[in-house]
C-alpha cells in the first residue's frame, strides 16, 4: 500500500523510500483521478529487495494547488525520464529539473496539450507546435551528426545527435519515442479482456512480458491465484521468449562488426526457435496464450518433445557460437573495453537486465520477485563485471544455458503436472495492482487500475528499456561513431517498449 | 577459426522454397460457415472492426485482422462441439490470397520460377511493435535468403523502388514518413505491409495516430499478417518486383 504524502514532503519521502540507492525505482507516472473527486497524483514505486516487493508514495495534487513540486532527479537520476514524462502527459511541473524538454510529444503537437488528462478525448486530433531542441557540444572543430529517425537497416526509428571531437564521440543526445501510439489512453475504458490484443502489441519482441505483467496485475486487483499449469506454461512461455531474444542478439551483435559465419548461424538458430514459437503458440511472436486468469492454450506431450528436441539443437549451436567467439581475435579486439557501463552508472540510473547484470549489478526480477514458478527453479542472476560489449555477449550465453536447464525442468513439471486446469473465470473488482516480470531486457513492469464497472481506468507501462536507454548515450562516451551499431546491438532495447 | 570452418562444413543447405503453409496451431485466414447468431457475436468481439456479416454470409478485412483469433473462439463457444463440421476455424496458411488488389494477378506468377527481378526496398517503420521489423530482418536469414531473387533492402530512400512500410502511422513519424516518399525516384511504390500499416485498427484512433499508410501515401499492395510471416512479406516483394515491371513498360 502506498503512502499518501503532499507534494512539499516528496524530497524526504524520496530519500527515504530510495534508502541511498539500495532501493532501485521502479516506476514513476501520474494519474488523474479528477473523476473520483479528486485531484492528480504521481505514484511512485521502489523495489524493496528484502521483501521481494515494491513500496512507495503517492503525491496528491488536491483540485485547488498548484500543480508543482520539487524534481527529484537530483536525489533519485533514475527519475529524470519519468518526471519528464509525467510533465508531457499531465502538465505537473518538476521545479528544478535539470532537462525539462518535452520527451514523448514531438513538434506537432502544441504546448498546453496534454492526453493522459481525463478531459482530453482519446482521439482528440489537435494540432500546433512546440519546441524542441537536440543537445550539442559547442566548441572549435567540433561537429555534428546527425543519424535517423529513418537508419539504414531494418531497425526502429530513433533520432540521434553526435556531437564530435575527431573520430570520438564527445556526446550523443537521443530523441525517440517516435512510435508512440498512446496505448495507455487507447486501452482506458475498456475490460481487460478487451485491451489485451493491444497489450499483446506494445512490442513483438516482449510480447509476453508486457501479457504477463498486465495479466498479474490484473489477478492481483481480483485477488486469484491462477491454475499451476497455467503458471508452468506462463514460466515456459517466457523463458522461450528469453531465449529467441538472446540467440537472436548472439546472431546480432556480431553483424556490428560483419563477423558473417556467426551472423548466419544465429540466424538460423534463431528462425528455428521462431517456428518453435508458431508451433506453440499459434503465433511467431507467442501472441494469444497467455490471458488474464491463466492461459488459453496447452502443452500437450507431443508439443513437450518438439520443444526438447529444438532447445537440444540450439543448446548444441550456442556452445558453437560461443566458441567462435572466443576464437576469433579480432572480434574480441572490437567488443572488450566498447560501450562501458560502470557499476556505479547502472545502480544510479537503476538499470536492469542484462545492461545491469553485465556491470555487476545483480538484478533479475526472476529471483528478486516471486512470480510464476521461478522460486523452485534454483534460479541465480549471472553476473559480469566489466560493464563492456563482450560482458553483455557473455552474460547473454551464461543465461541461455541458465535458460536452456531451465526449460528441461519446466517441460518435467509440465509433464508430471496432474493439474488439468488453465485458466480461472475473474469478476472484475475495483482496485489497482501491479505486476512484474523479467523480459530478455529486464524487468517489466505494468501498473493497472480498475473503475467500479471492472474498465481499465489507468495502465501504465514501464517496460525493460525505459531505464536503460538514458544508458546507452553514457556507455558511447569516448567511442567512435563505427562502434556505436555494435554498443546499441549489445543493449539490444526496444523502442516499440518505451515509446507505447 | 575451426570452430567456423568446422560449422560452414556441417552446417547443410537451410535455403528452402518459399512455403505459405503455416504449423497446426497456425492462426492463417478465417473459414467455416456459422449461423447468423454466431456470427452476430463474432463481428462484435472483433477487436478491430475486421469482421463484417450480411445474414448468413461474413467478410474478413484481411487488411486489418490481426489474426488474434476471437472470432473462431467466441464462435466455438456458441456451436454444439458435437457438429464438428459447422464454426469457423483457422486456416494454417499465410492469408495471401487475399493480399491484395493491385498484386491479385502478379501473385500467380510468383511461385514460376522466373528469373530478371529486380527490386530495391527501403524499410520504413512509421509506427510499429517491432514485430514486422523483426520478420523483414528474418527475410535474409539462410533459410528464406531474400537476395537469391533479387531484392535487396537499401540505405536510403533515394535509392528505392518500394517504400515497405510497417506499423500504423503515428504522428511523430507522419512527417518522416512523407519525406522519404518525396526523395524517392519515379517510378516508385508503396507496400503497406502487416495489419497496423495496411488497416490501422490494431490500437484503435489515438490522439498519437495517423492513421493507416494509405490516409498519409498511396498504397499500392497491402500486406495482411500480425505480423506478416516471412513468406508472405517474400511473395509480396516479388510481385512488387513484377508490378514494377509492368510500371516501368
Amino acid at each position: 500500500m502506498l503512502t499518501t504524502i503532499m507534494p512539499e514532503a516528496i524530497l524526504t519521502a524520496a530519500e527515504k523510500y530510495s534508502a541511498k540507492g539500495t532501493h532501485p525505482l521502479t516506476a514513476m507516472f501520474g494519474r488523474d483521478e479528477t473523476v473520483f473527486g479528486e485531484g492528480y497524483a504521481i505514484y511512485c514505486y521502489f523495489e524493496v529487495p528484502e521483501t521481494k516487493s515494491v513500496d512507495g508514495f503517492k503525491v496528491v495534487f488536491r483540485p485547488e494547488s498548484p500543480l508543482e513540486y520539487d524534481s527529484i532527479t537530483h536525489i533519485v537520476p533514475a527519475a529524470a525520464w519519468y518526471e519528464r514524462e509525467i510533465h508531457d502527459m499531465f502538465g505537473i511541473i518538476p521545479k528544478g529539473h535539470p532537462d525539462l524538454r518535452p520527451l514523448v510529444l514531438h513538434e506537432s503537437f502544441p504546448e498546453g496539450f496534454f492526453p493522459l488528462r481525463k478531459s482530453v478525448k482519446v482521439n482528440a486530433k489537435v494540432r500546433g507546435e512546440r519546441k524542441y531542441k537536440i543537445r550539442t557540444a559547442k566548441g572549435e572543430g567540433l561537429f555534428e551528426v546527425p543519424v535517423g529517425p529513418i537508419h539504414a537497416g531494418i531497425i526502429e526509428p530513433g533520432h540521434f545527435r553526435f556531437s564530435q571531437a575527431g573520430e570520438a564521440i564527445l556526446q550523443l543526445d537521443a530523441k525517440l519515442f517516435f512510435t508512440h501510439r498512446g496505448i495507455e489512453k487507447a486501452v482506458e475504458g475498456k475490460t481487460p479482456y478487451e485491451a489485451l490484443p493491444i497489450v499483446e502489441r506494445i512490442c513483438g519482441a516482449c510480447s509476453i512480458a508486457n501479457t504477463w505483467s498486465f495479466c498479474q496485475a490484473v489477478e492481483k486487483i481480483v485477488g486469484v491465484s491462477v491454475p499451476r499449469r497455467a503458471e508452468i506454461i506462463r514460466t515456459l512461455l517466457m523463458e522461450l521468449e528469453r531465449i529467441t531474444n538472446h540467440v537472436g542478439d548472439l546472431g546480432n551483435i556480431p553483424a556490428g562488426v560483419g563477423f558473417n559465419p556467426a551472423i548466419s548461424l544465429g540466424g538460423r538458430l534463431k528462425e528455428k526457435l521462431m517456428r518453435l514459437c508458431e508451433a506453440v503458440s499459434g503465433n511467431r511472436f507467442l501472441r494469444g496464450v497467455i490471458v488474464p486468469g491463466g492461459v488459453a492454450m496447452d502443452i500437450d506431450a507431443a508439443l513437450i518433445n518438439h520443444i526438447r528436441e529444438v532447445i537440444d539443437d540450439v543448446t548444441d549451436g550456442v556452445e558453437d557460437l560461443s566458441i567462435m567467439f572466443s576464437e576469433q581475435e579480432n572480434f574480441q579486439n572490437r567488443i572488450q573495453t566498447t560501450g562501458i557501463i560502470r557499476n556505479r552508472t547502472a545502480v544510479d540510473l537503476a538499470m536492469v537486465g542484462v545492461g545491469a547484470r553485465a556491470s555487476g549489478y545483480a538484478h533479475d526480477s526472476r529471483s528478486d520477485f516471486d512470480y510464476g514458478v521461478y522460486s523452485e527453479l534454483n534460479f541465480k542472476p549471472y553476473t559480469k563485471s566489466m560493464g563492456d560489449v563482450a560482458a553483455r555477449l557473455l552474460v547473454r550465453i551464461g543465461e541461455l544455458s541458465a535458460s536452456f536447464e531451465m526449460v528441461d525442468k519446466l517441460l518435467d513439471m509440465l509433464s508430471s503436472c496432474a493439474d488439468t486446469a488453465l485458466n480461472v473465470e475473474l469478476n472484475y473488482i475495483k482496485g489497482e495492482g501491479w505486476g512484474i516480470s523479467e523480459s530478455a531486457r529486464g524487468s517489466n513492469f505494468h501498473y493497472v487500475a480498475l473503475d467500479a464497472a471492472g474498465l481499465i481506468d489507468r495502465l501504465f507501462v514501464r517496460s525493460a528499456s525505459y531505464p536503460n536507454w538514458p544508458a546507452l548515450t553514457v556507455a558511447v562516451q569516448g567511442d567512435i561513431i563505427p562502434d556505436f551499431p555494435l554498443i546499441n546491438k549489445s543493449f539490444e532495447l526496444c523502442y516499440a517498449c518505451i515509446d507505447r | 577459426m575451426f570452430k567456423v570452418l568446422e560449422r560452414i562444413f556441417k552446417d547443410r543447405l537451410a535455403t528452402e522454397e518459399i512455403s505459405l503453409a503455416g504449423s497446426e496451431r497456425y492462426r492463417g485466414p478465417i473459414e467455416g460457415k456459422a449461423g447468423a447468431d454466431a456470427l452476430g457475436e463474432c463481428m462484435a468481439i472483433c477487436p478491430v472492426k475486421a469482421f463484417s456479416v450480411a445474414g448468413e454470409d461474413y467478410k474478413i478485412d484481411y487488411k486489418r485482422c490481426i489474426f488474434c483469433g476471437r472470432c473462431v473462439e467466441a464462435c466455438a463457444k456458441l456451436v454444439p462441439k458435437a457438429n464438428a463440421q459447422a464454426g469457423l476455424s483457422h486456416g494454417h496458411v499465410d492469408a495471401m490470397p487475399y493480399l491484395m488488389e493491385a498484386g491479385q494477378e502478379a501473385v500467380q506468377d510468383v511461385f514460376k520460377k522466373q528469373l530478371g527481378r529486380s527490386l530495391h526496398v527501403r524499410h520504413l517503420d512509421a509506427g510499429s511493435c517491432n514485430a514486422c521489423d523483426f520478420e523483414m530482418g528474418a527475410t535474409g536469414n539462410p533459410y528464406y535468403d531474400l537476395g537469391r531473387y533479387g531484392v535487396h533492402f537499401v540505405a536510403s530512400p533515394r535509392h528505392a523502388d518500394l517504400l515497405m512500410v510497417t506499423g500504423v502511422v503515428t504522428r511523430n513519424l507522419e512527417q518522416a514518413l512523407k519525406m522519404s516518399y518525396e526523395a524517392m525516384p519515379e517510378p516508385r511504390m508503396v507496400m503497406a505491409c502487416g495489419a497496423c500499416a495496411a488497416g490501422g485498427e490494431t490500437y484503435g484512433d489515438t490522439y498519437a495516430l495517423v492513421g493507416a499508410v494509405d490516409t498519409v501515401l498511396p498504397v499500392d499492395l497491402y500486406v495482411p499478417g500480425c505480423p506478416p510471416r516471412p513468406s508472405a512479406m517474400i511473395v509480396a516483394l516479388l510481385a512488387a518486383a513484377d508490378l514494377l515491371k509492368k510500371k516501368m513498360k
